[in-house]
């Protein structure tokens, strides 16, 4: 006899839940009407004929949370195994995990510094090196603006 | 456990498997979205003075089925424009992803879908999937709202899934376990055993855990709110800008599964917050099956603590949705990055120094 394994279990749990969709879809298919107009097959857009395509240029920040994002996951994926096994190390293994932690908020720091984290970045913050060495004045910085 | 008893009836480990799959989403999502959405409108209702739905049964107690009937005879409309199979896919996905993670949530002592080890760890993952879905449906839908919706939806729910994740980790740290089922066995007894006083740990120490064990409740049970996309960080869904957000496109079944999704979300969140921090299925106090000598008497019990504490968190996200006012998608994404992160970083940090200590 094969042994199921937790794993293996999860695994019918995911085909139960795509055969559920599919099968109520299906079953919905055999009763519902199926009439279509052009008018129904529009995309729909308050009443309004639709103005060109959706698939467009997006905004940034979108791309820019994701990112952050990804940095934060990875650096999470990884401190899940340290939590797990840290007080077998005592204080010593602490030390690890907050030096590792303090990177990170390292990292934030600098994106926050930087106006990453807001939404809508008014100006670009001038590098404060280049301010105090005068080699550049921040006024000729030119801002640019970022459209939504 | 279920399984076991399912194994010698069956003979077969896969058809035991494939019984035991089928038993949350027929025994508990499906009547818990059938109760859910009807509560959530006479809850709106009440909340504004109104009476809510009347008509169908004894104040409307039957109001949800006509929906269902109503949903499953409606046109299923694919529009032209769309990309068909993406547009297909998307409801299958976004359902198998809240879907999977009742498979390591445990209803009681004697049921849980799945017991690995790796629990919580799973749950985060596999909700990965329902952003792909989201995303998925906006695109395929080729139409402005929806596209913008699942953009917001996606930011949102990767941006809040941080806090939650750290502060699982807090509890990690703590208890050493990512396994919900021993997770809340460790919280047996009674409720000064839970988490938010502290967990099984005692002294000096189980004092000191417990105003950062609030914090991390509070923090959880806002990011978990941000996941679901509920009010006040609906703006994927903002109805009176985006319509309905990234399933505007879908009618018929394919909405109707977007939105047993969505509740079946819902409780999913509800459940893990109960589990981590309140206990899971555990009783607040001993258990009746216990002071009579009943013994198969305690599983049952169990699930109604379960489902109890599941149901009023679900009942506190239906307050709030009707309490606070939407929040701007820069107070969303700076209330995220700039307070929840740090504040469960520095919480995580502290806790795990009383740890050490």
């Amino acid at each position: 006899m094969p042994m199921l394994t937790e794993f293996g279990k999860i695994f019918i749990f995911l085909l139960t839940a795509i055969l559920f969709v599919v099968v109520a879809v299906v079953a919905a298919k055999l009763i519902r009407p199926s009439r279509p107009t052009r008018e129904k097959l529009l995309t729909y857009e308050c009443g309004e004929n639709t103005e060109g395509t959706p698939w467009v240029k997006f905004n940034i920040r979108f791309y820019v949370v994701a990112l952050i994002f990804l940095i934060f996951d990875v650096e999470v994926v990884l401190l899940i195994p340290w939590a797990m096994v840290y007080q077998s190390f005592g204080f010593s293994g602490y030390i690890v995990g907050v030096i590792f932690l303090l990177l990170l908020g390292l990292g934030m720091a600098y994106e926050w510094r930087k106006g990453d984290l807001e939404w809508e970045r008014p100006k670009i913050v001038p590098p404060v090196l280049a301010e105090k060495m005068n080699l550049e004045k921040p006024d000729q910085l030119t801002p640019k603006e970022i459209s939504i | 456990m279920i399984y076991d008893f399912l194994l010698k009836l069956t003979g077969s480990e896969i058809a035991a498997g494939f019984i035991q799959s089928l038993l949350p989403l027929f025994v508990f999502i499906l009547p818990f979205a059938l109760i859910a959405v009807l509560l959530e409108r006479k809850v709106s209702a009440h909340m504004q003075d109104r009476l809510g739905p009347m008509r169908v049964g004894y104040h409307g107690i039957f109001q949800t089925v006509a929906d269902i009937l109503k949903l499953m005879q409606k046109e299923d409309i694919v529009t032209d424009n769309s990309d068909k199979a993406l547009f297909n896919i998307a409801p299958v996905l976004v359902f198998t992803g809240s879907y999977a993670a009742f498979a390591a949530i445990p209803f009681s002592g004697a049921f849980i879908g799945s017991n690995i080890d790796l629990g919580l760890f799973f749950i985060v993952a596999v909700s990965g999937l329902v952003v792909a879905g989201i995303l998925m449906a906006g695109w395929a839908s080729n139409n402005k709202y929806t596209l913008l919706g699942a953009m917001r939806s996606a930011a949102q729910v990767i941006s809040y899934e941080i806090p939650t994740i750290l502060v699982i980790i807090t509890i990690v740290m703590i208890t050493g376990t990512l396994n919900l089922y021993t997770l809340s066995e460790l919280q047996t007894g009674h409720f000064w055993n839970w988490m938010i006083f502290g967990g099984p740990s005692t002294g000096l120490i189980k004092v000191a855990f417990i105003p950062f064990m609030i914090i991390g409740f509070v923090i959880i049970y806002i990011s978990t709110l941000a996941e679901v996309n509920r009010t006040p960080f609906d703006i994927p869904e903002a109805e009176s800008e985006l319509v309905s957000g990234y399933h505007t496109e879908y009618s018929g079944m394919k909405f109707a599964m977007f939105f047993l999704a969505e509740y079946a979300n819902m409780f999913a969140v509800s459940a893990i917050v109960a589990a981590v921090f309140f206990g899971g299925y555990q009783s607040p106090f001993g258990y009746l099956g216990n002071s009579l000598g009943i013994s198969w008497f305690i599983p049952i019990e169990q699930f109604f603590w379960f489902t109890f504490k599941g149901i009023f968190f679900v009942l506190v996200q239906m307050w709030l949705r009707w309490t606070l006012p939407r929040l701007r998608v820069d107070q969303l994404m700076a209330l995220c990055w700039k307070y929840l992160i740090p504040i469960a970083f520095v919480n995580l940090l502290i806790v795990g120094l009383i740890t050490v200590l």
